[in-house]
């Protein structure tokens, strides 16, 4: 086979790890071929065994995540999201997924990508997207470089998700100087489908037409994967030209020519081309096949002249899919393309044999075994050497009674409501369409969870993207557990039951053995807490390497939880106060410990301590009771206790509603600073009718949960004992204001 | 014969959906979607351009979607006296193509903004509002881009003459203030009819405001004084 042109360098060893590949892996790929790869089958390899394809350095971790659920109804990694049953017919399929690199050096199309790319899979599975959220990490607010990125990768999910035409009701902001340099975009897109309308990712059958639809292939994007497979540096600003480019139009028309082709019946598979364009779809859908697979590559729609087959197989141009067509019925699925201005062009067919073969100028310019290139397959998998880092004992250890805490409560807590992690995102939810498609029930904000309905169903979805950092990096293990638990907690108290998650792990270079400890350790807690729970991971991404030159982020395994609502109409539950007189309680465990808190960070600039306690069998019953408490009408408002502990929870439940409240806290004992500021896990406030007060406490009884009446609902002040004496209209100017200030700068 | 409602989909839309759900669903009248290159509106009644980003609106909002083979089909509908309403997408279409008067901006802040906002009716005397009385403030979700409504000082006068304003900006007592006009419309202007009263441009989505679930059902309102002037359903 002559391959060879004068432009392709000569494959070596060094060229091989210039592509991010090293000798055992090249000697592998060798040993694939029985020859040495040309330069083309070269970069196949390496974009197929990144991290970001291969998953080489974490799958054997994920494989210890339970997967398995009554409802769930593919394995984990089989397709591309995962899709869980939820009732009356319909499935949902949904997935969280991270664009961090591309983010860092290009925020608006590296974030407008990201909800591209998610889109993608969730409509590839013939699922339509109804809600989208968020999870994003930046530096500090206080350095230019951070609002300049928060300012590009708001902008780009906006112009994205909004002509897209999905709303965002659901996400979460944190802001720790731990990422710096190193965004985290993860996004997040939820769909649903019925039962039987599933499409497939899968080549099969013999002499079926290969078509590749939607935009043209052009030379943004190459090698984008491996960018996303090596730390940021000083240099990362000159992979610029790595990051994909978005059309949110063309994904608008892909989405509705793509629905409307599957309704034909003439697709056999589909798969969406994300990292890896071409390469990843056809090796993908033709190792899952069984069969080979011939692509001439001279056939596919170009958007610029003279590409070779290294680039437009390593594309990442976005908006395009590749489509498995019956023999003889592809002009129907043509005609809907066509219908939609959509390119739809066969490109090749599926094959006898293992072997995936490509074509350009008329010679064959690679012929890989297909199995060779994928996760499951020939791609490499790893286990790292682990290492427990040191700092854990010293912050584990470290006293935090020597701090010296301020005497004002009142002080603190505008600090508290001030703190970016805390303070209202509204200026970022207000950028984004929260309302089309009309089903939003619960938008971002003032609520524990994003709600929306189902039409033509009584039942609705509670999802919510969770995780600390700070928790994970202070005890990985208990803070892998706790963002599960607490993504849960969210959904309970929208009045949903948890049933699954899908996740996205982003973590440090896995090379280094701190690295790996912490990430084996807190997919180790991510798994007792959705065992604890019974919410199975049905999928995810895995993002390494996300390092800036001063070291690794916090650790941040984030959590995208999915929770069914049995009864919209009536299970639905919001935050805010109610009405004046009811009554409010404190359910849960006891509020102690201050580590890892919001408090420790904004009033000390210190973050230290152990991770919160939690208790996962506890958290199982404080969960199962609070869930059965709002269905059957015995709370009109539930608040879950997260960052900054009960004193901002009761502030945002006044700030929601524009109602004060008179409580005491002296009957959870403890000192008051941990009373007020602990993170402590599985706590929440919940308000009540004062005449069913008794019912509540009948119940709870009856349940063995441990609760404390707190006050009552009222006036225009938070009054906290002696402590806090605040008007909520003071409290919501701090909350509210804070990041439209520090963005005005 | 009963009555019926069409829903124009151009390449974008993405409040096509919405907007069929609202008249299938919530008001039960007989609905279809027409494909913008339809160029046949017989037996529709009443005609609706929904929200979204027509060809992406890369250009400018409304911009391309005017060119549409159904446009011309429109503008005759129209001409003919027959009720046509654009949200949002639709008004900045309805816009382009001068079947009313003026041109959108971007928001004045220059940031997308999607949220409830209020708006006071200023004539109950029109098809669209009928069941309103003037002065009623109604609570709808704006979300928009380029939503600051511009017209000269001429052509203001001129719909202040013809009493064409259909909606303002307002707080939820119903008064003008600085924060409410939300993206710098000229004189707070959230809709607008033509000289006819029989077509309506708005930028707030009356369409996600139809059920008590999903928290206001101020938009309904618009349709039912719109369906009873019709005699739809």
């Amino acid at each position: 086979m002559s391959t060879k042109t004068i432009k392709e360098p000569e494959v070596t060893l060094d060229l091989a790890i210039e592509h991010g590949l090293n000798e055992e892996e090249f000697e592998k790929i060798k040993e694939f071929l029985g020859r040495t790869p040309t330069f083309t089958e070269l970069g196949v390899y390496s974009v197929m065994w990144s991290e970001h394809c291969s998953y080489k350095n974490s799958i054997l971790e994920i494989k210890k995540l339970p997967r398995e659920g009554e409802q769930l109804l593919v394995d984990a990694g089989e397709e591309n999201a995962g899709l869980v049953d939820i009732g009356d017919g319909l499935a949902c399929a949904f997935k969280i997924e991270s664009h961090n690199h591309p983010s860092a050096v290009e925020p608006y199309q590296g974030a407008a990508t990201g909800v591209g790319g998610i889109h993608r899979d969730i409509f590839t599975m013939g699922a339509r997207p109804v809600a989208s959220l968020n999870s994003l990490r930046f530096g500090s607010m206080d350095n230019p470089r951070v609002r300049y990125l928060l300012d590009g990768v708001v902008r780009g999910i906006s112009d994205y998700g909004n002509s897209f035409g999905v709303p965002v009701v659901g996400g979460e902001i944190y802001f720790d100087e731990a990422y710096e340099g190193n965004p985290l975009v993860n996004a997040m897109s939820v769909g649903i489908v019925k039962h039987g309308e599933t499409a497939s990712a899968i080549a099969e059958g013999i002499g079926n037409p290969v078509l590749i639809v939607g935009a043209s292939t052009g030379r943004d994007g190459i090698h984008g994967a491996t960018f996303a497979s090596e730390e940021i540096s000083e240099e990362s600003e000159a992979k610029r030209p790595s990051v994909q480019v978005g059309d949110p139009f063309t994904e608008k028309l892909l989405l509705e020519a793509s629905l409307e082709a599957l309704k034909t019946g003439a697709i056999v598979g589909l798969q969406d081309m994300g990292a890896a364009g071409i390469t990843s779809s056809s090796s993908e859908m033709t190792a899952r096949g069984g069969e080979g697979m011939t692509l001439d590559l001279d056939k596919v729609p170009m958007r610029e002249k003279g590409m070779s087959a290294y680039e437009l197989l390593l594309s990442e141009s976005q908006e395009r899919m590749l489509i498995v067509a019956e023999k003889g019925r592809e002009q129907e699925i043509i005609d809907v393309f066509e219908k939609w201005d959509l390119n739809a062009v066969v490109i090749g067919e599926v094959v006898e044999g293992d072997k995936l073969t490509y074509l350009k100028d008329g010679e064959v310019k690679a012929e890989i075994p297909a199995d060779s290139l994928v996760l499951g397959g020939g791609a490499p998998q790893y286990e790292r050497e682990a290492t427990r880092p040191k700092y854990l004992d010293e912050v584990q250890n470290a006293d935090l009674s020597a701090f010296n805490h301020p005497k004002d409560h009142n002080e603190i807590l505008h600090k508290l409501l001030k703190s970016p992690n805390i303070a209202s995102k509204r200026w970022v939810h207000e950028q984004y369409d929260t309302t089309v498609r009309t089903n939003t029930v619960n938008g971002p904000g003032a609520s524990d969870s994003g709600v929306i309905r189902i039409k033509g169903s009584n039942r609705g979805l509670a999802v919510k993207t969770d995780c600390n950092g700070r928790y994970v990096y202070l005890n990985p293990r208990r803070g892998g557990q706790i963002a599960v638990a607490e993504a849960a907690r969210n959904v309970v108290c929208s009045g949903a039951k948890p049933v699954a998650i899908s996740n996205c792990l982003n973590f440090g270079n896995p090379y280094k053995p701190e690295v790996y400890w912490t990430f084996k350790e807190a997919l180790g807690g991510m798994g007792d807490a959705c065992r604890a729970l019974s919410t199975p991971v049905t999928g995810g991404n895995v993002s390494l390497y996300n390092e800036n030159p001063k070291g690794a982020i916090f650790p941040t395994p984030v959590i995208g939880m999915l929770g069914i609502v049995d009864d919209i109409e009536n299970h639905v539950m919001t935050p805010g106060f109610k009405n004046k007189h009811d009554i409010v309680y404190y359910l849960g465990a006891k509020r102690r410990g201050l580590g890892g808190s919001e408090y420790l960070k904004a009033i000390h600039n210190a973050t230290t301590g152990d991770a919160p306690e939690l208790d996962l069998d506890f958290e199982v019953t404080l969960q199962n009771v609070l869930l059965e408490a709002i269905r059957e009408g015995k709370v009109n408002a539930a608040h879950d206790i997260s960052d900054g502990g009960i004193i901002t929870t009761l502030s945002e439940m006044a700030i929601f509603s524009g109602v004060g409240a008179n409580v005491s806290v002296k009957e959870l004992n403890g000192s008051i600073y941990d009373v007020l500021y602990s993170e402590a896990q599985s706590g929440v406030v919940v308000t009540v009718p004062r005449e069913e007060a008794r019912a509540l406490e009948h119940f709870l009884d009856s349940k063995d949960l441990p609760y404390e009446e707190l006050g009552a609902v009222g006036g225009s002040r938070l009054i906290i004992d002696e402590f806090v004496d605040q008007s909520v209209v003071d409290l919501k100017e701090s909350y509210e204001s804070a990041i439209p200030k520090a963005m005005s700068q | 014969m009963s009555k019926k409602i069409g829903v124009i989909i151009f390449p974008g839309s993405n409040c096509d959906h919405d907007a069929y759900h609202a008249m299938k669903s919530v008001m039960g009248a007989e609905t279809e979607f027409l494909w913008h290159k339809e160029s046949d509106l017989s037996g529709i009644d009443l005609l609706l351009i929904p929200g979204g980003f027509s060809y992406g609106d890369y250009l400018r909002s409304g911009a391309i979607a005017r060119f549409s083979p159904i446009m011309n089909a429109v503008v005759d509908f129209a001409k003919k006296g027959g009720p046509v309403m654009g949200i949002c997408n639709g008004f900045q279409i309805l816009l382009e193509a001068g079947l009313l008067p003026g041109a959108m901006l971007h928001n004045e802040k220059l940031r997308f903004i999607c949220k409830d906002v209020h708006v006071r009716v200023e004539r109950s005397d029109s098809i669209f509002t009928s069941r309103l009385s003037k002065g009623d403030v109604l609570r709808l979700p704006v979300s928009h881009g380029e939503g600051n409504y511009f017209i000269d000082d001429a052509g203001l006068d001129s719909l202040k003459q013809n009493d064409q304003v259909l909606f303002r900006y307002t707080d939820a007592e119903g008064k003008i203030t600085e924060d409410s006009n939300i993206n710098g419309s000229v004189d707070s202007i959230a809709g607008i009819v033509n000289r006819q009263g029989n077509v309506l441009g708005m930028m707030p989505h009356p369409e996600r405001a139809m059920e008590k679930t999903l928290g206001s059902e101020d938009g309904k309102v618009l349709f039912e004084s719109l369906f009873s002037e019709l005699q739809i359903a």
